[in-house]
């Protein structure tokens, strides 16, 4: 957990890519899901968070 | 020695365009080459993207080019986003992926752990297993139709002659609630072999002397499938349901014929809906912005897929 928070501080790709894979991943999900509508509302920011996100981490340094 | 068609092109050439060819560096003369198809690149994938998210943001409707076209900001965003209609196609996508994703997981597997083993026919077999998975889905749709048929399909008989229920009493495709399973059994049928392939290359790549090495340690069978045979072949797994799960959210044609998305909207995914937005309901700017939506997701679905990808080069 610390590694993974100084990866986060130090701007590592790997640590920034697993956050915007969760971030996508959730996003997805609360797209799809059939339990809140609010959910459904906000999955497209979610997802479009993480998809930036990703594009912006697979620049960072390994 | 008679001349090469590059010497006649080398003498057709005129002397001072052969000069200032010359005079370019290596560099620039790659970016002439490329330069083509980047062009074309910018022209049919570039720019549409562009113009569908500029779209998105104003009421422009393509069957009235004439009409006034108005700035609405993000309404059309808003709007999707908090439709219940489209809040239950995407719920239908949702249940499509899934089970999809899980028998043709299930039964990928199965089929590739077995195909594994040395046996007399195993060529044979798996070219017969990858059948369908090299028909168009426009093919497959029209024979599924004819399979689900009620009075004369195949589908319904074999149910009748197994369960005694009579064939003409229920419709795979018709109302009832059976629909959405039946083309979940068509993509399953038809990209289950895929999944099996790349379990197979998975199952493959895994050294014999790891195996031999738990023997000499007396792990059981059931404990060298989960301690080496899953965890190594899980980012060919991972490779194979992002991959189908990307196919599977765009969904379109296979659906479209057989159940055009009925009845109701019980088979209706978010592609279909899509191209009645866009194209039956004539709404442009609305159905960009659903469109733009949809990208987004499978973006950021592809994204990780290519991540997953890297990882499984690099083993």
């Amino acid at each position: 957990m610390t590694r993974f928070l100084t990866g986060l501080a130090t701007l590592r790709r790997g640590p920034w890519e697993m956050l915007a894979t969760i971030l996508i991943g959730l996003g997805v999900f609360m797209l799809m899901q059939p339990f809140f509508l609010w959910a459904f509302t906000w999955s497209f920011l979610v997802t479009l968070a993480g998809t930036v996100m990703f594009i912006v981490a697979s620049h960072f340094p390994e | 020695m008679t001349p090469t068609p590059l010497d006649r092109l080398a003498r057709a050439t005129p002397p001072s365009m052969a000069r200032r060819v010359r005079g370019l560096s290596d560099r620039t003369i790659a970016w002439l080459f490329v330069a083509p198809t980047i062009a074309l690149l910018l022209a049919i994938n570039i720019f549409p993207l562009i113009w569908t998210v500029r779209l998105s943001f104003t009421n422009f409707a393509a069957n009235k080019p004439n009409a006034e076209v108005k700035w609405v900001g993000l309404r059309n965003y808003e709007r999707i986003l908090t439709d219940d209609g489209i809040w239950a196609t995407m719920q239908t996508t949702a249940h499509f992926l899934f089970w999809t994703l899980f028998f043709q997981v299930l039964i990928g597997f199965t089929l590739a752990w077995l195909i594994n083993r040395k046996f007399k026919g195993n060529d044979l077999l798996t070219t017969l297993i990858v059948l369908p998975m090299m028909l168009s889905p426009a093919v497959v749709g029209n024979f599924w139709t004819f399979l689900y048929q009620p009075q004369i399909g195949l589908v319904n008989y074999m149910v009748e002659l197994l369960t005694g229920t009579p064939a003409s009493s229920f419709s795979m495709l018709g109302p009832g609630g059976l629909a959405p399973w039946s083309i979940v059994i068509v993509d399953t049928w038809m990209w289950t072999p895929f999944v099996m392939l790349i379990c197979l290359a998975g199952l493959r790549s895994i050294p014999d002397y790891i195996y031999e090495a738990a023997e000499i340690d007396r792990a059981s069978k059931w404990r060298q499938f989960w301690t080496i045979t899953i965890p190594m072949v899980l980012p060919f797994l991972m490779l194979a349901v992002l991959f189908r799960g990307i196919e599977n959210f765009k969904m379109f044609d296979m659906v479209t014929l057989l159940t055009g998305g009925g009845p109701g909207n019980e088979t209706l995914l978010t592609s279909i809906d899509l191209k009645r937005e866009a194209f039956e309901k004539w709404r442009t700017g609305y159905s960009s912005a659903y469109a733009i939506i949809l990208f987004v997701t499978v973006f950021g679905l592809a994204s990780i897929y290519v991540k997953a990808l890297n990882k499984v080069k690099e083993r």
